[in-house]
């Protein structure tokens, strides 16, 4: 019998500890479908701190590296500067990426280090049972946002990739979603252009992911993809934000 | 050659490929040495953006196999704790070097010996230690610095030379031992990728099952064991014979030293014990300088963060005296002297 769809082989087949409706599975998916499409599993290493997507390490075939909260660019310098030949990737959520790790973002950025990152924008701290996340929109009730964020209180959301595309290092930035079929596949397009980014060497490739969390928003599964798509897509438009074809060093240049 | 510059050239023909640093002082000639150096020698020199994201990319290079360094001065230190704890808990060689300066907060710039404590109890979260070397001449800053990289690759765990302002800012001749950096095969467990080869590799500490996390931190205390029996070092000077036991480490021991051969030329039997190796602390060593001594005293750049640690290694057996300045000041072989004075008058 022919086999018609299986799973990628950069994706360990065991259970994960992901909620139920968790968009994670999905990104895990097509990260994992890059992978084995650019035949690069043996050749890529993986970043992953603190947060929902800490035991990464446990689902992708790759080698992999757990990091501290906010951690995964430094790490990820780290490898990539004594590796320059191997892929590298780092998976974060909003709260390492754009709270706690803001610094290790903006400069690897900056840096225009050669590597990709994935992040997931859910609007709130999963792991830790829904705080408010710097990607927490105004008025969005989470366990320290009892009555909803208030931006005199508690400030306004960071806009992540209209941020990071105001950066010369940054080569390539991309919003993405994944609740529909559609989006899902232009999603995998463009983690597909962050590594071809990486391969060619152009510079910083960043690819956020508008992605749900059933169980700390108090919604279905499908509740939970159409707030995204009612509250989160028009607060954070799809799109791409920056992407510099000739990469972001002089030719004779580069960071390697 | 200038300390912190011999520390630099040092790791450079040590194999380390990759410096990781923040501007501070009094550590700056390091950094500036590894600038210029770096490249030449065909690794990487990388200006963080900051102390925790330095110490961040060290593990990352370190995961990977590479030998990776950092280095600091007191409140950077402070800062690079969380990853040290990392670094530990992930079973990772590292080399870290605390170029010490006066606590706590700011400070000041001038030398100390104030970070003891958290060199050698805490530097950062979780059961873990990381093995301590306490140079005290640019020779042995270069000797400590090769032996770092060594023992942090063979027990697989982070190390500190633990130096000071004076020793960093002293020139002093040196020479550089032969040095095999790759003496250590590390393909068991370095993520630079499997080449579709071998399984993945993962580096991690993190075991939601407190039972796995308490097997993995007892398997580190067997090796640390094994550390405590066979990697302790101390100079022992004129003990044999001494009534009072003068303990110093680092520049310390230097002006501590003089202060001896004047009680000496005076009559009074005094004798150093200084440790080279602050964790492990040398207990055996200390115990056999103290062997026929009345008295101790411990003579520190600080408040006195050595004295529990000699009172423990002798199961207070003998009575431990005190004697430091802090906060950057130095103290001076007459002082050191007339302490001795006064401690002889009593035995």
């Amino acid at each position: 019998m022919a086999v018609v769809f299986e799973r990628p082989h950069a994706l360990i087949d065991v259970p994960t500890h992901y909620c139920p409706g968790c968009t994670h599975g999905i990104v895990h998916r097509i990260l994992a479908e890059v992978i084995d499409e650019m035949g690069i599993e043996g050749d890529t290493i993986g970043v992953c701190p603190v947060g929902c997507s800490v035991m990464a390490y446990d689902y992708f075939n790759c080698d992999m590296i757990e990091a501290a909260h906010g951690r995964a660019p430094a790490v990820a310098t780290g490898v990539k500067r004594t590796n320059p030949d191997k892929f590298v990737f780092t998976y974060q959520g909003d709260g390492d990426l754009a709270a706690i790790g803001t610094a290790e973002t903006v400069h690897s950025a900056t840096r225009g280090e050669n590597i990709v990152v994935i992040f997931i924008n859910n609007t709130i701290y999963g792991m830790t049972g829904g705080q408010m996340a710097p990607t927490t929109l105004p008025g969005q009730v989470t366990q320290t946002t009892p009555f909803g964020r208030s931006p005199q209180l508690a400030g306004y959301p960071v806009k992540v990739c209209e941020m990071l595309s105001q950066l010369t290092g940054t080569a390539y930035a991309e919003r993405v979603a994944v609740d529909s079929v559609p989006h899902i596949k232009n999603a995998k397009k463009a983690i597909r252009k962050a590594f071809e980014n990486q391969k060619a060497g152009k510079g910083f490739s960043i690819v956020e992911v508008l992605s749900t969390c059933p169980t700390n928003w108090g919604l279905t599964p499908l509740e939970a993809i159409k707030r995204l798509q009612d509250e989160m897509i028009p607060y954070y438009p799809l799109g791409v934000y920056k992407d510099v074809e000739e990469g972001v060093f002089p030719a004779e240049g580069g960071n390697e | 050659m200038k300390g912190n510059e011999a520390l630099a050239e040092a790791a450079i023909r040590a194999g380390c490929k990759c410096f990781f640093g923040y501007p501070i002082t009094p550590q700056t000639e390091l950094a500036a040495y590894m600038a210029k150096r770096m490249h030449k020698a065909g690794g990487v020199f990388l200006q963080a953006e900051s102390e925790i994201a330095a110490i961040n990319m060290v593990l990352g290079a370190a995961s990977t196999g590479v030998r990776a360094m950092t280095s600091s001065s007191s409140p950077g230190i402070s800062l690079k704790s969380e990853g040290v704890s990392y670094i530990a808990g992930s079973d990772l060689p590292a080399v870290i070097i605390n170029v010490e300066r006066g606590g706590p907060g700011l400070g000041g710039i001038q030398p100390s010996q104030a970070d003891y404590w958290q060199a050698t109890k805490a530097l950062g979260h979780g059961d873990f230690q990381l093995l301590v070397y306490a140079p005290a001449s640019v020779q042995e800053m270069v000797d400590y610095v090769v032996k770092a990289f060594d023992r942090a690759d063979k027990y697989r765990m982070p190390a500190m030379i633990l130096a000071d302002g004076l020793l960093g800012q002293m020139m002093e001749p040196v020479s550089f031992p032969e040095i095999n950096p790759d003496a250590y095969d590390k393909s068991g467990w370095a993520a630079n990728g499997h080449k579709n080869s071998r399984d993945h590799h993962i580096i991690n500490s993190l075991y939601l099952k407190p039972d796995e996390l308490e097997n993995s931190i007892v398997e580190r205390y067997k090796k640390y064991d094994i550390i405590k029996e066979t990697e302790t070092e101390a100079e022992l000077y004129l003990t044999e014979d001494c009534d009072i036991l003068l303990c110093a480490f680092g520049a310390t021991a230097r002006v501590v030293k003089s202060a001896v051969n004047t009680a000496r030329e005076q009559g009074i039997k005094a004798g150093l014990f200084r440790p080279k190796t602050l964790w492990p602390f040398p207990v055996k060593e200390i115990n056999e300088a103290a062997k026929n001594a009345k008295a101790l005293l411990s003579v520190e750049m600080s408040m006195g963060q050595m004295v529990d640690d000699i009172k423990l290694a002798i199961n207070c057996s003998k009575p431990v005296h005190f004697f430091g300045r802090t906060g950057g000041v130095i103290p001076t072989p007459t002082e050191v002297l007339e302490e001795i004075k006064k401690i002889g008058g009593t035995l």
